[in-house]
């Protein structure tokens, strides 16, 4: 029973995302309020539909109801409680169920909070965002339905991949879909605003809060995902250019050259149709890693239960999406008037300068993701790795690095780059110390190692500058400049934040790569091995029964000068069901650097083979991104307040039609 | 400056960053492209020593054998020809007889391919694509063996230009 009515409420959300995709446009055409309010309430009910199903689902997991195709293939009845649920998920079919309860989420919060908007736009853009919901409704009902039953229900589940059996899963797919299908809300309003023919500075005020909150989510459900994989696959490694990571990174590159040219437009009236492009741009990649993950036409770790009729279903929506709204684009653009004047060195010009690094460095991710599969088209077999991307993305984001301090200390119209970098001279004196003593610390490595934690010190102490400039702390009394911090809004200090963020994760990245020390070896019961100032110390392994697992843990005593630090307990898990194993790595944190134990093979004469890695200030690598989701956090916090009250005054001027 | 200089300034800022990317971009496709071959391909071309590339196929049951400080050696077949492997370090969890893999690496002077990276996926029945495609494309593919004999003739597999844009890429 409760898989048809899962499906049935999955039936019903498809109609009621029928209605709002027509009826709200057609109210909005004949300006008619009635009709353009039925766009509310059904993306309400849609969501509630959508839910309702979403929860079927969850519901058939938990009772592990075998009866249902998707419930057999995913889950066990002896897995753990958050693994059922999650599990949810980790398939092909319930991860599309959440995308479109998140997309339903989405558009049901514009309708509950879109109060202030005008109640045309708000209508088309609900209409459009429903657009897209019908697409995915069909695709999932037509190819995917996850409520399918079987004609003979098993007694027991296949189980859920060990892989996914942690609790990453829990929190990477939903933070990551947060961040992709987020980015729908700017595109459905850049395609109403085309439709409206209508585009002013109140649009991008109404557009960042919805950007900014995609964003934070997608910068934490990446950073997620590296951490995730760094502790799960057993190899250390954080960021391997899989197609997979690069539909995420994609989508967040555009997300945040969108982010700052919205900010150009609030503030002065510019680059509208250079914004509007980016939101057409960053949901369309959204969509492009969507087909990637789930056609399965590119060789991944993550191109799981791939299906060609999907790919191609998946291709026409894209097609279908990005074709159109380019094609709206171009027709309706030219008609977008041209706003505030600015001097190649401003505030203005910093930002276009970004999201010209930004985009260009998003199109060479984009290149290298999709020349293998053009490739392919055309019988040739390659695979484009790290090597490329170190030499194509890695120069163009040094040098955008570079700029990032730059920008805030730069005026609106018009800058005095002679001023800002005086002003940077701190920073810059900074960088130079660290790259002095790092060069003279440094024991191997790259040459570009020292210049990379420059960088870093750089973007970090830029940022601090520019919070001690804004305070006047260097030039008023103490007492006043702590007033004036105190009165700093908070759009200010989430940019410090998220700039230095980017400091922190540059500096993770480059002392992991440079200093990482490894040893691998086969070590007997006693043995004792020395890396980085450890000892590590091999004490014997005993056998362990999980939940549906049993496992044999492996003891190494890490001692430092003598002393005992601690015990790591890595340990390899086999799973009866799908006649699997897995490696769980043991971390040791000191500081912000890592011990890392994995396990290999057992060998015949009794040793057992160990991959042990000492990561140097690894974990800087996702405090970064967290600082940058805090950052965008309090930025959001500060845009807010603004956008729910509404004035009058600056209203009337900004509602001005454009034509 | 007049509106229509500032957009020119623009302009041509935008095709300088737009032309650097290209240049990286050329640039890393001449050294950092890394090819997909199988035994049978690399049989067929003479592959160079040295010469980085990605071997794909099966790993010949029987083959597998582990030397001393986790060095170990394979055969990697794809049903037209094997070539052995020498690989030192972890095996994946998922490494079998009998299973998909994917190694890169570079042939060394006695045509034994060096691996330094082995790649097997996260699941049981898991070939790596580009194995599978090969695979079927030489009728070797499971579902092929139920059928009568020359129902499945090998196609052509060829690297074609690849082979010269490759050249020389050692790293």
């Amino acid at each position: 029973m409760i898989a048809e009515s899962g499906h049935y409420a999955l039936v019903l959300a498809l109609a009621l995302a029928l209605i709002q995709s027509t009826v709200p446009m057609l109210g909005a055409a004949q300006r008619d309020v009635a009709l353009m309010n039925v766009g509310r309430s059904a993306a309400l009910a849609q969501l509630l539909f959508a839910g309702l199903s979403f929860i079927a689902l969850i519901t058939l997991h938990v009772t592990s109801d075998f009866s249902v195709a998707n419930v057999f293939e995913n889950s066990h009845s002896m897995k753990p409680l958050l693994y059922k649920i999650t599990g949810v998920w980790g398939n092909h079919e319930g991860s599309m169920l959440l995308w479109v309860s998140i997309l339903a989420l989405f558009g049901a919060m514009v309708a509950a909070f879109g109060n202030n908007l005008p109640l045309s736009l708000r209508a088309r853009v609900l209409a459009v965002q429903a657009w897209v919901a019908s697409a995915f409704y069909l695709f999932i009902l037509t190819t995917s339905n996850p409520f399918a039953r079987l004609a003979t229900p098993p007694i027991e589940g296949r189980d859920l991949n060990p892989v996914l059996q942690d609790i990453g899963l829990a929190v990477h797919p939903p933070m990551l879909y947060l961040g992709y299908v987020g980015f729908s809300i700017s595109f459905s309003f850049a395609i109403a605003a085309l439709i409206e023919g209508r585009i002013d500075a109140a649009w991008a005020r109404w557009v960042r809060p919805w950007t900014l909150m995609a964003w934070i989510f997608l910068t934490l459900g990446i950073a997620m995902g590296s951490y995730w994989a760094y502790y799960e696959l057993g190899w250390g490694g954080w960021w391997f250019w899989d197609p997979v990571e690069n539909a995420s990174l994609m989508p967040w590159l555009a997300g945040t050259a969108l982010l700052h040219s919205a900010l150009v437009m609030e503030k002065r009236n510019a680059l509208k149709v250079w914004t509007i492009l980016l939101s057409i741009l960053t949901f369309s990649l959204s969509l492009l890693g969507t087909f990637l993950v789930r056609s399965g036409v590119i060789t991944s770790v993550h191109a799981f239960a791939s299906d060609p009729t999907r790919g191609v279903f998946i291709l026409g929506i894209l097609v279908l999406f990005i074709g159109g709204s380019l094609t709206l684009f171009a027709g309706r653009a030219t008609a977008l008037k041209q706003g505030g004047l600015f001097a190649p060195i401003s505030r203005e010009g910093a930002l276009v300068l970004n999201n010209l690094l930004l985009t260009v460095s998003c199109a060479t991710v984009l290149f290298g993701t999709l020349y293998p599969v053009i490739m392919e088209a055309l019988d040739f077999k390659l695979s484009v790795g790290a090597p490329f991307y170190n030499l194509t993305f890695g120069p163009l984001f040094a040098l955008l690095l570079l700029m990032v301090p730059f920008g805030p200390m730069l005026a609106w119209k018009r800058g005095d780059l002679l001023a800002a970098t005086q002003r940077l001279l701190a920073a810059g004196v900074a960088s130079l110390v660290a790259i002095a003593i790092a060069w003279a610390w440094a024991r191997g490595g790259s040459a570009l190692a020292p210049l990379g934690i420059g960088l870093g010190v750089f973007v970090i102490s830029g940022a601090i500058v520019d919070l001690v400039e804004r305070s006047g702390i260097t030039r008023v009394p103490f007492k006043t400049a702590l007033h004036r911090t105190k009165g700093l809004p908070r759009s200010v200090w989430g940019t410090a934040f998220a700039h230095a963020g980017l400091g922190v994760a540059l500096l993770g990245i480059v002392c992991e790569t440079t200093w990482n020390s490894e040893l691998i070896s086969t070590l007997r019961p006693g043995d004792v091995r020395g890396l980085a100032g450890y000892e590590i110390k091999f004490d014997g392994m005993t056998q362990r029964q999980g939940p549906n697992f049993t496992e044999v843990v492996s003891t190494f005593v890490i001692s430092e000068d003598g002393k005992q630090l601690a015990v790591m307990t890595p340990s390899k898990r086999s799973f009866s069901t799908r006649g699997m194993s897995t490696t769980e790595a043991a971390l040791l944190t000191r500081g912000v650097s890592q011990l890392y134990v994995s396990l290999g093979d057992t060998t015949p004469d009794g040793g057992l083979a160990v991959r042990i890695y000492h990561k140097p200030l690894v974990l800087l690598i996702w405090f970064g991104p967290v600082l940058m989701a805090f950052g965008g956090l309090l930025s959001l916090s500060d845009r807010r307040l603004r956008v729910g009250a509404p004035r009058p005054a600056r209203a009337a001027r900004a509602l001005q039609p454009a034509e | 400056m007049t509106r229509k200089q500032r957009r020119l300034t623009i302009i041509g800022g935008a095709l300088f960053v737009l032309a650097v990317a290209a240049g990286l971009v050329l640039n890393a496709l001449r050294d950092s492209i890394v090819f997909f071959s199988t035994p049978t391909m690399v049989a067929e071309k003479h592959v160079a020593p040295g010469k980085r590339f990605r071997l794909g196929g099966l790993v010949q049951p029987g083959s597998l054998k582990k030397g001393d400080d986790l060095a170990v050696t394979f055969e990697v077949a794809d049903g037209g020809a094997k070539l052995p492997v020498a690989y030192k370090g972890i095996l994946p969890d998922l490494f079998r007889e009998g299973q998909g893999v994917v190694a890169e690496g570079a042939l060394d002077a006695n045509g034994v391919f060096k691996a330094d990276t082995v790649l097997a996926k996260h699941d049981e029945t898991y070939m790596p694509k580009e194995v599978a495609d090969s695979l079927k494309k030489q009728g070797h593919w499971k579902d092929d063996y139920g059928k009568p004999q020359g129902g499945a003739k090998p196609g052509p597999v060829s690297m074609r230009e690849g082979e010269k844009t490759a050249a020389g890429a050692t790293q």
